[in-house]
């Protein structure tokens, strides 16, 4: 589990954090609410997610709300069977 | 009476929110036409100053030039005040099809169309040239008008980060499946004043099969060697799918913008752009001014070439100064304060000593990025850019900021 927790978070602060963004993010840290993630680069995080645990996530479940913090997203995978 | 007095506290608690968070925008009323020097009344009801305007777009200082003011006379007279329509029902004159004809000649484009504004032309184009089966990927820092443009339209949106080419590719690649792939980036960024990379660009969309769109707001008319735009700087005149731009900056300071570019593409927004197809035609004492502009442009690069003189003296002036600034080569110049309270009292200070120029916080720039944006224009004159050196270098020195560096501002002020 927190092998998958830490490549998501990985994959977030390569994706949406310029070089000299000094803002911390961990597991529970709003992404979409918070800022980090706007609605319009949602799109890299669900293609992402898709590519590396070869599945398909509906739009209706790639929810803003499905995808505003690491936990969530894991909380997501799991109706996937992804751990 | 359905606005009653529950409703009215909603709306005035919500205005005391944007007070408390000290992001309420205060107009400046200004009571002389718009120039290197204006009259500003500021706040409302105090005595008015004469002041040295460095915040106005007027890049090419032709808002109130007489061969402009002249042209536009002659349109009203000849053409009338309004329309009364929008262009395709009985809105479109002559001069409507001349500017069209001009702008396109004038951006090396196919065809071009008018819009209310360029705010209206980037509301517009997506939806009309995009659907489901696209994609728009958008550089993080594009204007809110692209922004508010994009979530109209149905296409899929992704991003890449500020002008990282190597970002782009991998969303290019990622999106490789899309019908229409559409780069969509600023020419000049209007907050950091740098050019958008239209060469690389170009190079990736021609290897990925991807269409390119730049807003050049802030540069037609000075960017480039003969001020057609960032694609003449970067050497991609033709290249470029849709550029749009406006009138109301250096073409003028009216109102008015444009979808320019693949005739088709422009086709497309006669037939669908809802803000073409109901809003009112541009009037023509506007669209008589612009063609002058334009043809005053085209004749000499005189008043581009003073904007790039000035710019380089004021980069350089600020520079050895003391004060932090976004490198850049745009007259566009912002001067880097980090706190958002610092910029505000640094702007009034400014005021104080003649100077008009704004500081932009919190949400408009990022957090930690507070700065006074200044912006040169072919109106001013060396003995106005002596006398604004001479008071950023003395505001600068009451706040004790000359030759810091970011960390040492941010250590006196904080973020």
């Amino acid at each position: 589990m927190s092998e998958l927790k830490n490549a998501i978070l990985d994959y977030v602060k390569k994706e949406y954090l310029e070089e000299d963004d000094e803002r911390e993010v961990d597991f529970d840290t709003p992404l979409i609410s918070g800022g980090i993630v706007d609605s319009f680069s949602m799109v890299s995080l669900k293609r992402f997610l898709e590519t590396k645990y070869k599945i398909q996530i509906p739009d209706a479940k790639a929810t803003p709300e499905a995808f505003d913090s690491v936990n969530h997203i894991i909380q997501l995978l799991q109706e996937f069977n992804i751990q | 009476m359905a606005f009653n007095n529950d409703i009215r506290t909603i709306y005035q608690k919500e205005l005391e929110g944007i007070h408390t968070a000290g992001i309420f925008k205060e107009e400046r009323i200004i009571c002389s036409p718009q120039n290197a020097e204006i009259e500003v009344e500021f706040p409302a009801g105090a005595s008015r100053k004469r002041v040295i305007n460095m915040c106005a777009n007027n890049y090419l200082g032709l808002s109130s030039h007489p061969d402009v003011v002249e042209a536009a006379r002659k349109g009203l007279d000849s053409r009338g005040y309004g329309m009364s329509s929008v262009r395709f029902i009985c809105g479109t004159q002559d001069i409507h099809k001349e500017l069209e004809t001009k702008l396109t000649k004038f951006l090396g484009t196919e065809d071009t169309i008018l819009f209310p504004s360029c705010m209206d032309a980037n509301a517009g184009v997506f939806e009309a040239i995009l659907s489901e089966q696209d994609v728009m990927i958008s550089d993080r820092l594009v204007h809110a008008s692209i922004v508010d443009g994009m979530r109209l339209c149905k296409a899929q949106t992704d991003t890449f980060k500020h002008s990282d080419m190597g970002h782009l590719e991998e969303k290019l690649q990622l999106h490789a499946t899309a019908r229409v792939k559409l780069i969509i980036t600023d020419g000049a960024f209007s907050m950091d004043g740098d050019l958008a990379k239209l060469e690389q660009i170009v190079a990736l969309a021609e290897k990925y099969g991807a269409l390119v769109f730049v807003d050049d707001s802030h540069a037609s008319g000075f960017i480039g060697k003969t001020g057609r735009g960032t694609h003449e700087h970067c050497g991609v005149v033709g290249k470029i799918d849709i550029i749009t731009t406006t009138l109301g900056k250096a073409l003028g300071g009216a109102s008015g913008g444009c979808v320019s570019g693949r005739r088709e593409l422009v086709e497309m927004c006669r037939q669908k752009a809802r803000p073409y197809l109901f809003s009112n035609t541009i009037p023509p004492v506007v669209v008589s001014g612009a063609i002058a502009v334009l043809d005053i442009i085209a004749k000499t690069t005189e008043r581009r070439d003073k904007l790039e003189r000035n710019t380089a003296f004021w980069r350089k002036g600020l520079t050895e100064a003391g004060l932090i600034i976004k490198e850049g080569e745009t007259p566009i110049v912002p001067v880097m304060l980090f706190n958002a309270k610092l910029s505000q009292d640094f702007a009034k200070e400014l005021y104080q000593e003649g100077i008009y120029a704004v500081g932009f916080f919190f949400p408009v720039v990022a957090k930690g990025q507070a700065r006074i944006r200044t912006q040169l224009s072919a109106a001013h004159d060396q003995h106005h850019l002596d006398k604004a050196l001479a008071a950023f270098t003395k505001v600068g020195a009451k706040f004790g900021i000359l030759r810091k560096n970011k960390q040492q501002i941010i250590d006196q002020f904080g973020m």
